[in-house]
């Protein structure tokens, strides 16, 4: 199955456009500081790296990843010969290799077709306000749009006016939502939305959950108790856990990842908010450290604002 | 998985410590480990060079203090450089001699506004205002609902508009207007999370503050925001003139050096942190404090403010003689629970702890509420003669508190076991370092509720 297969034919042509758009002021501060850094090099001094260091390390790529970058550089610009007034391209490719190769052993893109019987469970996860029920309106109105029925799961019971804010979405979608009581137990209403899910016949179920913080180690025994009660009556559910990931996240932005692959067995991320300044590049280095793929990415606050995310058209965007 | 600010700097003036002489090459060394660690913690890249240069000026410029080690000296200029940043005393929010005064909250999208709202209201209604509610957030799906649950919540008047009102002006202009008519002297204002690139609501932003003149226009920002919080920070400064900021989250394990870059390119004030999802989570920043838990000295004012606030001080007294006097009963050690859970949850309030000594890495000890409430259960469900007196809690009546407090026998006996070695390493508390090192461990295990 091509993998763009969850929603369908493949994307419009502006998909390029728009994802570019998107990472446009990333680009373009990555490239011009690029080009300032290698002005008049001939090769890559410690000058070059040390301000290479500064601009990896402003993209949020934290400092493991950056150093890790700027070893490669200098190892593998030093084996190759070097051209006068060549350096500047040479340095861009050897990063864009890199960070493609970091990508591209993490398995991001848009996930495979689910081989399992419907309905496919997805569970959206992640820590306070980070976009997870705005994620779930743009997946629905995306899988209604490819002839899906859809069923949406409100199990975050916590925060005031989620079940609120989640019907709106689901307006906007067409989609039927499984609710109750605020303050009612996640894993009761995820329970009820999977019996229902499994009368009714729909193809997927999209799960909101409460933001947590990832140190609170109560709150993260509640995702384990969610999944548990979703495998017991589906079997393999939840199909898709999706980190949910702030692309204006710091360093944390790892320990979210490892803790909520712990708990809920994480199994791709979403990176919201790329339309501000922001690089979102601890996404790398979540996929570099823990190898979780990047699957979607969203670019603004309308329904169709969610777009698969493109490992090749992300790196090329940055450098090109 | 990365150290903490705190164990990162410690371990780097452990280094030093053992050195007598402090050379130019341990300096650089020390300030190595510093920059790796503020980037880590968020910081941003030119804000941590900055940092990085006037630290090691100092450290190595004529400012030579005889009574301090040469270790000590780069511990104090690193911690006095870090305060001087984050704003030196703690900064009172502004009000107008003629009420109503405007509190404008602004920020990204989801970085707390509406949370934070409802906490600053109810902050300061416990500080003797009378602080009224209103959302001009007409974008968010149901984020007008959000405030009024909140609010409700917290017991904080709100102003919901009339139906169908869609327009932030006039949703602004009425909750003034009611406000006036209500005799409430502070309005705050939250607003729809924006793009500091989305010229249009930024727009909408400087329409707002011209029409309202707000006395404060408060940045909320997420502590765990990355280098990108120069950007947006500096942008929303530009367009609005931000007043102060408030950072949100700080229960996460986030380090927060966003309030360092936040601080650095607006100038202006850090006013409140944010630590959790009840609308009492919510304080005064204090530079000094927060200045003292990155560095490990720990955040100790907070700890023993909130025990003020918390604890009834009489019988705090009498618990403490009582404690050292080693007929520490189980009723007190009841007591004593009650009174410290008051203060929050007790993750937060082992985190104020300083970092340093003998309750090193206390904090980090995962705290189980729910082990506790069983604590206070199984005292609970003891006669009043058993508490005083453990040593008559034989088979049969362990059975019976087991029943009584729903738990199982093996738990009972457990807390015995527990309180008797805690009673006894009470009584060398205060007798020097074993018994403070005994204090440590019978702490962490009672918090986690495991047997060692």
């Amino acid at each position: 199955m091509p993998i763009q297969s969850l929603f369908g034919p493949p994307p419009p042509p502006s998909l390029f456009d728009r994802f570019k758009k998107a990472v446009t002021s990333t680009r373009d501060t990555l490239a011009a500081k690029l080009e300032e850094a290698t002005r008049g090099k001939i090769e890559v001094d410690q000058a070059l790296l040390d301000q290479l260091e500064v601009t990896l390390l402003a993209a949020d790529l934290g400092i493991t990843t950056t150093t890790e970058l700027l070893k490669a550089v200098k190892t593998r610009a030093s084996s190759t010969t070097a051209q006068a007034g060549d350096t500047s391209t040479q340095v861009r490719d050897i990063l864009k290799d890199e960070l493609l190769g970091i990508l591209t052993r993490s398995g991001s893109g848009a996930p495979a077709n689910p081989t399992a019987e419907p309905p496919v469970v997805l569970m959206l996860v992640g820590v306070n306000g980070v976009g997870k029920t705005t994620t779930i309106g743009k997946l629905a109105h995306q899988l209604k749009g490819n002839g899906k029925e859809v069923l949406l799961c409100a199990a975050d019971t916590f925060r005031a006016a989620a079940n609120e804010q989640l019907e709106v979405w689901a307006q906007r979608s067409h989609t039927e939502m499984i609710r109750q009581k605020p303050g009612a137990d996640p894993s009761a209403v995820l329970y009820d939305a999977l019996a229902a899910a499994k009368s009714r016949g729909v193809d997927y179920v999209i799960v909101d959950t409460a933001g947590r913080l990832h140190n609170k180690s109560n709150l993260m025994a509640e995702l384990e108790k969610m999944k548990r009660t979703a495998g017991r009556l589906i079997p393999g559910a939840p199909h898709e856990v999706l980190l949910i990931l702030d692309a204006t996240t710091g360093q944390n932005g790892v320990l979210q990842a490892r803790e909520f692959l712990q708990a809920a067995g994480v199994t791709g991320i979403v990176l919201t908010k790329l339309d501000g300044t922001a690089k979102g590049g601890v996404a790398v280095a979540i996929a570099r450290e823990l190898n979780l793929p990047i699957r979607y990415v969203g670019i603004g606050e309308q329904r169709d604002d969610l777009v698969p995310f493109n490992p090749k058209l992300y790196v090329d965007s940055l450098f090109e | 998985m990365f150290e903490n600010l705190t164990e990162k700097f410690q371990r780097v003036y452990k280094n030093l410590r053992g050195e007598g002489k402090l050379t130019e090459e341990h300096i650089n060394l020390a300030m190595g480990e510093i920059r790796t660690a503020l980037l880590e913690a968020d910081v941003n890249v030119k804000v941590a060079q900055d940092f990085i240069e006037r630290v090691r000026a100092k450290a190595l410029g004529s400012e030579v203090m005889t009574s301090l080690s040469p270790s000590q000296q780069v511990v104090k200029t690193v911690h006095d450089e870090m305060i001087a940043l984050l704003g030196g005393q703690a900064v009172k929010l502004r009000f107008k001699s003629q009420p109503p005064s405007v509190i404008l909250m602004a920020g990204l999208q989801g970085s707390g506004k509406t949370t934070t709202s409802a906490k600053l209201a109810y902050w300061l209604s416990r500080n003797g205002h009378r602080p009224q509610l209103v959302s001009v957030d007409v974008y968010r799906p149901a984020a007008r609902e959000q405030l009024k649950i909140m609010a409700q919540n917290a017991g904080m008047p709100i102003f919901e508009g009339p139906p169908g009102e869609n327009s932030p002006y006039e949703l602004a202009r009425l909750a003034r207007r009611e406000a006036i008519m209500s005799g409430r002297d502070t309005v705050i204002v939250d607003t729809a999370g924006r793009l500091h690139i989305d010229q249009q609501l930024m727009e909408e932003m400087k329409k707002l503050r011209e029409q309202l003149e707000p006395t404060e226009i408060l940045f909320v920002a997420d502590a765990m925001i990355g280098q990108d919080a120069v950007n947006s920070a500096a942008e929303f400064h530009a367009k609005l003139g931000l007043t102060g900021i408030i950072l949100t989250k700080m229960d996460g394990d986030a380090r927060g050096g966003a309030a360092i870059s936040i601080r650095q390119v607006t100038g202006q004030p850090l006013k409140f942190i944010g630590l959790g999802e009840k609308f009492d989570a919510f304080e005064m920043f204090h530079p000094d404090r927060v200045a003292g838990r990155i560095l490990g000295m720990g955040d100790v004012l907070s700890l023993v403010e909130k025990a003020e606030q918390a604890m009834d001080a009489k019988k705090a007294r009498e618990l403490e003689k009582r404690m050292f006097a080693a007929d520490f009963s189980l009723e007190d050690f009841r007591e004593q629970l009650k009174q410290v859970r008051k203060m929050g949850p007790m993750d937060q309030v082992l985190g104020m702890l300083p970092q340093v000594g003998p309750l090193q890495g206390l904090s980090k000890a995962k705290v189980d509420e729910r082990e506790l409430t069983k604590t206070e259960a199984i005292i609970s469900s003891m006669t009043v003669k058993e508490r005083n007196n453990h040593q008559i809690i034989n088979g049969s009546r362990r059975k019976r508190i087991a029943v009584g407090s729903g738990t199982s026998v093996q738990e009972v006996n457990r807390l015995l076991k527990q309180y008797v070695q805690a009673k006894r390493m009470m009584k060398t508390f205060s007798s020097g370092f074993m018994g403070r090192k005994l204090a440590k461990m019978k702490l962490e295990e009672m918090f986690q509720g495991q047997p060692q």
